[in-house]
């Protein structure tokens, strides 16, 4: 076998000119990190693959009064609902688990343009299984009146669609969140899933602090997302469990990005 | 805009808590050449390198390559190659695909990938296959394709050499040789003498975060003196001291501060029968090289 030596040059890049690699550069690669490993490709596709499942499973259970597209969304949802903010943990935490960030903050070495690029791949990619639930929730509507004499109500409005997309872009940016502060995916993961329902349950046990519950706790304070009835007041408590759930983790963790080091070997 | 040197280091010094890794540094590195930076495990190599491409951030002095701060190059995979750890590579990722993640970073077609594959000896069904499943030496290559994938002009490597086979060894001073005969930086660290004796031209010796030598190789080995054993230890000195030649006891040797000549005609003088007479070489290099491993390991010991 011969072998090249060296490989062929290149026409010579200038010396002169902005620092860094561009955004939308930093945006394809960082797209093309959320498939192009076994976790990642597995967390897609277990969502792409649960959805369609679960429209499956409403047409043979659910009461025909049930099958509304409303209801139809609540459950094809759930996928994104808990398997996004993963996607959001490991498209930070990979890059210090896995020790890539070596090459990754060498080639792009400005950390805070990186980590918009991976907010907005994360987010590209969440936009793109929202609609996939949406699509789902439409098609098991359609099929739900001719197979099961399902009530097929449309009945959604722009208000659902805006509460829907709210409430699984929260998670996604709770995971971003959680994936900066901690760097370590499973410390991430674990800390993701069990803290917001400790909150839950010390709010709902603890005397004294149920009254307050919406404005600390992001779960019950979401849930009016479902319900799809949120009121002004309702919005501001919303708003003050995410300032909690979302930006307080989030200020430290960026800093942490931008500070830490990549370790090696 | 042209710098004189490709890279150049100048006060260096980063300290993590009470521990100083980095004490201080200053060396330039020049094109055209293959420059070896040797010093112990801890000496402060691997924290230099990373503050030359901008991974941490100095306590105090600057590092510039090519003329400029690492982080204020434009598309800096283009210019300078990097390889700082050939493990830290996601192991649910291809070899294939960690080149085509570098070469889209780069801005550079996907083909420029396989053209590095090839260029490092990793075949197709290698190249299909997920880092995790790699050896050392694999993934050496692997971080070697990716360090030249932009066509750098400089290129900056943390021990390279480590888990090649000697053949590996061997293409990888080819490699290095052609890329510097091309007008090419290289500058690669190392903890092992003998690895970088064969890869170096220049050498930038490191030991407890200082610079402690630096120069051309042959300079280097070649100051050091002649090693002398003679038949009777004491006879010897007095007949160095007498011929007024400076010499450093080891065991029953000596080393002598002066050519084989002028060593061999003072024992003659003294009657003394010559055992051994050799050019040092390697060894000042390497006693120096051994005092720096141990100073460290007594450092290690007190801690």
């Amino acid at each position: 076998m011969t072998t090249l030596t060296l490989p062929p040059a290149l026409e010579p890049a200038p010396l002169a000119g902005p620092a860094g690699v561009p955004f939308g550069r930093l945006v394809r690669v960082e797209l093309r990190k959320l498939v192009d490993t076994r976790a990642s490709r597995w967390l897609l596709a277990g969502i792409a693959a649960l959805t369609p499942v679960i429209v499956v499973v409403m047409l043979v259970a659910v009461k025909p009064h049930d099958l509304t597209y409303e209801k139809f969304v609540d459950f094809t949802q759930a996928p994104q609902k808990y398997l996004l903010p993963v996607l959001g943990i490991l498209t930070v935490t990979s890059e210090w688990s896995q020790r890539t960030g070596l090459v990754t903050f060498t080639l792009a070495p400005n950390r805070g343009r990186v980590l918009c690029a991976k907010a907005a791949a994360a987010l590209l990619a969440g936009l793109l299984v929202i609609v996939l639930a949406f699509v789902a929730a439409a098609a098991g509507n359609a099929l739900g009146g001719p197979l099961r004499g399902g009530d097929g109500s449309w009945s959604f409005g722009a208000g659902g669609f805006r509460d829907i997309v709210l409430v699984l872009l929260i998670g996604l940016a709770q995971g971003l969140a959680f994936g900066m502060l901690l760097l370590v995916s499973a410390a991430a993961i674990v800390t993701y899933f069990v803290l917001p329902n400790v909150s839950s349950v010390v709010f709902n046990t603890a005397p004294g602090l149920k009254a307050d519950e919406k404005w600390f706790d992001l779960n019950t304070s979401t849930s009016s997302l479902y319900s799809h009835d949120t009121t002004p007041h309702g919005w501001l408590q919303m708003l003050s469990a995410t300032l909690i759930w979302v930006v307080l983790p989030a200020v430290p963790g960026v800093l942490r990005v931008l500070r830490s080091e990549v370790k090696s070997g | 805009m042209s710098a004189s040197h490709a890279i150049e280091v100048s006060g260096l010094r980063r300290s993590y808590g009470s521990h100083t890794a980095v004490r201080d540094v200053s060396f330039q590195v020049r094109h055209g050449a293959v420059t070896g930076f040797l010093g112990p495990n801890g000496a402060g190599k691997s924290t230099t390198l990373r503050m030359l491409v901008g991974l941490t951030t100095p306590d105090s002095g600057q590092a510039r390559v090519l003329g400029s701060d690492y982080r204020a190059l434009p598309n800096p995979g283009r210019h300078v190659g990097v390889l700082l750890d050939a493990s830290a590579q996601h192991s649910g990722r291809t070899g294939r695909e960690v080149l085509a993640l570098g070469a889209m970073a780069m801005g550079l077609p996907p083909r420029r990938a396989d053209e590095l594959l090839e260029v490092v000896g990793l075949d197709a069904d290698e190249a299909r296959r997920r880092t995790g499943t790699y050896s050392l030496g694999m993934r050496q290559r692997l971080g070697i394709a990716h360090a030249l994938l932009g066509d750098p002009r400089v290129l900056v490597l943390d021990e390279p050499a480590n888990g090649l086979d000697p053949g590996g060894i061997h293409w990888l001073r080819t490699l290095l040789r052609e890329f510097a005969d091309r007008g090419g930086c290289v500058l690669l660290s190392s903890h092992l003498l003998r690895e970088v004796e064969v890869i170096a031209d220049l050498l930038i010796v490191i030991g407890r975060g200082r610079v402690v030598a630096q120069g051309a190789k042959q300079e280097l080995l070649a100051a050091g003196g002649t090693v002398v054993r003679g038949s009777d230890a004491g006879t010897l000195a007095a007949a160095l001291a007498a011929a007024g030649i400076a010499a450093t006891r080891t065991g029953d040797a000596f080393l002598a501060q002066a050519e084989p000549e002028q060593v061999a005609r003072a024992a003659a003088a003294g009657g003394v029968v010559v055992l051994e007479l050799r050019p040092a070489g390697t060894d000042r290099l390497e006693s120096l090289f051994l005092q720096l491993t141990a100073d460290d390991s007594r450092e290690t010991v007190r801690r």
